[in-house]
């Protein structure tokens, strides 16, 4: 197992190395210029070079590649172009608010999605099997943005429960998600982002589990004389290989795709660090935020895989 | 004709009666609804079977012998299929059986081992274990009772290094050790009855032998009766007390094994022992059953061999056949079969049944 882990571990060296590259490309190809961005129109050109040899912008991109990857694997992911702010801290601070609600969002979906799915799956053609398929069309279809905008209206302007947006007074260096004064603040978020993911799953689960009860070893736990209970107990064990791989996949789904969600709760996630960047042209932030959201994403799926593992001993551990 | 056998009937049925039978099955009929069509899978099987013996249920694909097994445990979805008929192993009645009386019958009185072994134990579950959660669920054991039975029980099917093997998952095992773990799980709580579904159809001819030896030497040891379903008359010869041939849903030939093997009556069954590979010359042609079973949805009136039958006269396609029986219980379910000096006889003229050698 623990060989295994290690060899999947180091196989993620040159994926890593992958993301780098295209993390830096991307920005290289992206279309205007970070420093007449930055600078009042009619600063004089000899100006805008020296501020480009100050970034190092004037050497060639081979060299302004190793430059920077020698500077990140240091943990110096630059400075910000628009605050002159380590970009390193602002990230990782974003990037917490993100993980954690994108985390309790995910395993909420995934809990809930595993239960609603196998009653569904158990009723089919009944009338929870329908409500459930409901929700779950409704869930994929309605565009995030959308359904936060709307909880934004019932919830906080119309019931007055929920705070609609932001971290509370605190900021997020304070934020405390086991006190429910602040917790609050997230619970919106947190709805908007589970929603999609909960229906997703929800209908994987339902195919998924009404396939297992059709395979022959069902029979047999039947034959057995095993109670109903046990036996979709088996059946949900058996989905786990498939559903613990959605929950990764929706996992990086999360933490990249909210930017929508954390923009319309001014939720200060790595989302809306990347709206900014992007709007700022700050390229060390924007490399910064996309290298850190890649290397989540490679780290998800190696911890996926070695769920994978542990669920499924079919897969080979050695 | 007719009214020659009429009376024969009557009195045979009466020596029938057997007051010990274990396994009772009266009249079974199991029918599949949906929208589109009814399929008439059994129809009207009848047979009775004592404590200890095996019955060899023989007939080509859905012929509805393992309907008819699946009947004995109540393992057909509810909402599709329409049971009919009586069906009691020894004082329990399946026919009115709650689910949870049915489920507690299921792997402690009655048993089943099926055709796959790769796919009737589950992928993610030790071998331990899954023999151990039928004793847990019905001898209410701890955990560790149900892995030491377990172990015992590897050990009564032969499985080499057992310990080891309580700890694998079923891809680690090979075909016949997966089944012989399949029979352990079936025999973990002493079954009086035991359901085998073509447990050796999957395996190698080697492991078929050993598998199938294996069994007949465990219900005898454990003195079980158990009802064995195969296609193939060898396996039936090897370990069959009674036969019964099995076709369209219902038992067109039944009897002793010997009886029924040695002098089949029926020209289904004749012209199935035909067909078999015995000690033909080299490249002669085998013989085989013209045309294809009938379909479940739309039977015939008459007999449902009646259109593949060399034999069928204009009466076989008008009305099913009664059952004929003779003195030593020996059964056809056919138009030309009569009992001639308290045997069953195929009607005159035509030549003797070709036996099983």
């Amino acid at each position: 197992m623990w060989m295994y882990a290690l060899r999947r571990l180091i196989l993620t060296i040159p994926i890593l190395l992958g993301v780098t590259i295209i993390c830096f490309a991307l920005v290289q190809i992206a279309p205007g210029d970070p420093i007449t961005s930055l600078v009042r129109p009619d600063t004089p050109p000899e100006q805008i070079a020296m501020l480009r040899a100050y970034y190092g912008l004037d050497q060639p991109v081979v060299v302004q590649y190793f430059m920077w990857l020698w500077r990140v694997l240091q943990g110096n992911f630059g400075t910000s172009i628009a605050n002159n702010a380590p970009v390193a801290a602002e990230v990782m601070r974003a990037f917490a608010n993100t993980i954690v609600i994108a985390l309790i969002s995910v395993v909420l979906a995934f809990i809930v999605s595993l239960i609603l799915g196998t009653i569904a799956a158990l009723r089919q053609g009944g009338i929870v099997d329908r409500l459930v398929t409901a929700l779950a069309v409704f869930g994929i279809s309605v565009p995030t943005f959308w359904l936060a905008v709307v909880l934004v209206i019932f919830f906080a302007v119309n019931l007055n429960w929920l705070p609609a947006t932001g971290m509370g007074s605190g900021g997020s260096d304070t934020f405390n998600y086991f006190d429910w004064n602040d917790f609050k603040f997230a619970v919106m978020p947190i709805i908007a982002l589970a929603l999609p993911p909960l229906a997703i799953m929800t209908r994987t689960t339902r195919a998924s589990i009404s396939e297992i009860l059709n395979q022959d070893f069902i029979q047999t736990l039947r034959a057995k004389g095993l109670s109903e209970f046990a036996i979709i107990t088996h059946a949900i064990r058996n989905i786990m290989p498939s559903a613990v791989a959605m929950l990764g996949l929706q996992l990086g789904y999360l933490i990249g795709g909210s930017v929508l969600v954390e923009t319309v709760f001014t939720w200060p996630g790595t989302g809306a660090l990347l709206n900014k960047a992007i709007l700022t042209r700050d390229i060390p932030l924007l490399q910064g935020t996309i290298l850190v959201l890649a290397g989540a994403f490679v780290l998800i799926n190696l911890v996926v895989d070695l769920a994978q593992s542990l669920v499924d001993p079919r897969i080979k551990r050695t | 004709m007719n009214e020659m056998r009429s009376p024969d009937l009557s009195q045979v049925e009466a020596q029938n009666e057997k007051p010990d039978a274990y396994v009772k099955v009266k009249d079974l009929q199991v029918r599949f609804v949906s929208r589109e069509a009814t399929v008439k899978a059994v129809n009207g099987v009848s047979f009775e079977l004592k404590k200890g013996e095996v019955l060899c249920v023989i007939g080509e694909s859905g012929s509805g012998k393992s309907v008819m097994m699946r009947s004995l445990m109540q393992l057909h979805p509810k909402k599709r299929t329409r049971i009919t008929g009586e069906m009691k192993i020894g004082e329990h009645d399946i026919m009115t059986a709650t689910d949870k009386q049915m489920s507690e019958l299921r792997g402690s009185t009655v048993s089943m081992i099926f055709q796959e072994p790769m796919t009737a134990l589950d992928p993610l579950y030790t071998i331990g274990d899954q023999i151990a959660e039928t004793v847990m669920r019905h001898e209410k054991v701890d955990r560790d009772a149900g892995w030491k039975r377990a172990l015992e029980l590897l050990e009564l099917v032969r499985v080499p290094s057992p310990e080891r093997r309580l700890k694998a998952y079923p891809h680690e095992l090979s075909g016949g050790l997966r089944q012989r773990a399949m029979i352990a799980v079936a025999l973990s709580c002493r079954p009086s009855l035991l359901l085998a579904d073509e447990p050796t159809t999957a395996l190698d001819a080697s492991v078929q032998i050993q598998v199938l030896v294996l069994l007949r030497k465990l219900q005898r040891e454990m003195g079980m009766s158990m009802i064995f379903v195969t296609h193939d008359l060898g396996v039936a010869a090897q370990i069959a007390d009674k036969v019964a041939v099995m076709y369209a849903g219902r038992i067109i030939e039944y009897g002793n094994a010997r009886d029924v093997l040695m002098h089949p009556e029926h020209p289904y069954t004749r012209a199935m022992l035909s067909s078999t590979i015995k000690d033909q010359k080299k490249g002669a042609q085998l013989e085989t059953i013209a045309g294809t079973p009938p379909d479940l949805r739309a039977l015939p009136d008459g007999c449902s061999f009646a259109p593949r039958c060399r034999y069928a006269g204009p009466d076989c396609f008008e009305t099913m056949p009664d059952e004929v029986t003779d003195g030593r219980g020996h059964m056809a379910r056919c138009a030309k079969v009569n009992v001639v000096r308290g045997l069953l006889a195929f009607e005159p003229g035509i030549p003797a049944a070709p036996a099983l050698a």
